[in-house]
């Protein structure tokens, strides 16, 4: 009984980290309109924290450099599983319009395994908001395959 | 017979009721800030998926400080269900403090490190303050056992009222409520990521969290000790007093530790010493 309300739990309570390699900070403040009284996200028990290690969604911007990738790379090793990644933003995806320039790697699935891609430039809080939830989805059934 | 049922609805009820008052605190905050808010179970949801991670420690240590935590926080609301001594019931709630800060204290993250020292002055500002309440209740009662207490006639309230503001005090830093959020806070992101609790993580974050259900349950049942005779009183005087500090919470920024201790030791301190000077000479 108390395995099944831990599994129920997972999906009620992502605690999201977000981490911003170098985007121009329009997707950025889309992530944090996301909890503003507007969209209120912690209506589904989503609180922002600001440390790897009490996080299980992680929420990554901007193109990922040379520079930042090991960043990115700790931060992600960093978070206790079960865990999952959501890309957000052009840049996030593939790079976007910077993705041929000489000292950026491209999407952050370069660097770290992710779970859900959120498109736009910026993206919107409502493809956010989905993203965090077919996160969760994804997230739970990896649990239970691990199982 | 009748301690040992005591003792078993405290640390069954005790933790069932801090979670269910830390998600109500939640949806009462988002209805100041107009919003919906989480369920009111969340405070269980939370701590059922930490029980579900990855243990990741950075050393054994806080495995054992966690746990210390834990048992020291019910073991005080134990004693506190069976009537025990209040000077008893202070000192091992004191030993699971320490044991948090010397869990953060043994990892090298500066977070931790100065989540602890900012931990231990927050320590040191409340725990004057309950003893001085204690005294109080010694000074009414004759006594510093809870029983002593129920066999008054009047309520407390009435013989120590700036002790219960005193104690209100207390009350905000064990509920780790603004102004004097500073070692950690509800809102992880701020300053410190955590400060006392950034290197806890998973399974042992979620005992931290159900350590803190009991030593919140154990201050509000302190507050309760100040109107014993009439249950509807109590409650009302509970609830009122919770109110005020989601609003104090709300409405009040952060202060550093410095105001703190000024405040604390000052005011609430001072508030105490004539309370019991008011006792002594009445």
């Amino acid at each position: 009984m108390f395995g099944s309300f831990i599994k129920k739990s997972r999906a009620k309570s992502p605690w999201i980290m977000h981490f911003d390699c170098g985007s121009c900070n329009g997707c950025d403040i889309e992530v944090l309109a996301c909890l503003t009284p507007l969209y209120d996200v912690e209506r589904f028990g989503v609180v922002n924290v600001g440390n790897p290690k009490h996080a299980d969604v992680l929420l990554v911007t901007g193109t990922v450099n040379h520079r930042n990738k090991k960043v990115l790379k700790n931060i992600y090793d960093q978070m206790p599983e079960p865990k999952a990644v959501i890309a957000i933003g052009a840049c996030g995806n593939t790079g976007g319009v910077f993705r041929e320039a000489y000292n950026v790697v491209g999407g952050v699935d370069k660097v770290i395994p992710v779970d859900v891609y959120v498109p736009g430039c910026p993206a919107k809080p409502e493809a956010i908001i989905d993203g965090v939830v077919a996160g969760l989805a994804k997230f739970a059934q990896k649990v239970e395959e691990a199982k | 017979m009748e301690t040992l049922i005591l003792v078993i609805i405290g640390l069954v009820g005790a933790p069932l009721a801090g979670g269910l008052l830390a998600g109500l605190d939640r949806r009462v905050t988002a209805w100041f800030q107009s919003r919906q808010g989480p369920p009111i179970m969340q405070a269980f949801y939370d701590v059922a998926k930490l029980f579900g991670k990855e243990k990741m420690v950075v050393n054994q240590w806080q495995i054992l400080c966690a746990w210390v935590y834990l048992v020291a926080a019910a073991a005080s609301v134990a004693l506190f269900f069976a009537q025990g001594d209040l000077l008893l019931v202070i000192f091992v709630q004191a030993i699971g403090a320490v044991f948090l800060v010397m869990g953060a204290l043994s990892t090298k993250s500066p977070y931790a490190q100065v989540g602890a020292q900012r931990e231990l002055i927050q320590v040191l500002a409340y725990e004057p303050i309950l003893v001085l309440v204690f005294v109080g209740f010694y000074m009414v009662t004759g006594s510093f056992s809870i029983e002593a207490i129920w066999a008054q006639e009047t309520p407390l309230l009435a013989k120590m009222p700036l002790l219960y503001l005193a104690l209100g005090y207390a009350l905000t830093i064990k509920l780790r409520k603004s102004p004097f959020d500073f070692s950690t806070s509800h809102h992880g992101h701020q300053e410190l990521v955590k400060g006392v609790l950034t290197e806890y993580s998973g399974p042992y974050l979620g005992l931290i969290e159900i350590a803190h259900w009991y030593e919140t349950i154990l201050v509000l049942g302190l507050c309760a000790l100040f109107w014993h005779t009439n249950v509807a009183w109590m409650a009302l005087l509970l609830a009122a007093t919770y109110m005020l500090e989601i609003l104090v919470d709300n409405t009040m920024a952060r202060m550093t530790w410095r105001w703190m201790i000024k405040r604390v030791w000052l005011l609430g301190m001072g508030m105490s010493v004539v309370n019991l000077i008011w006792l002594y000479a009445g």
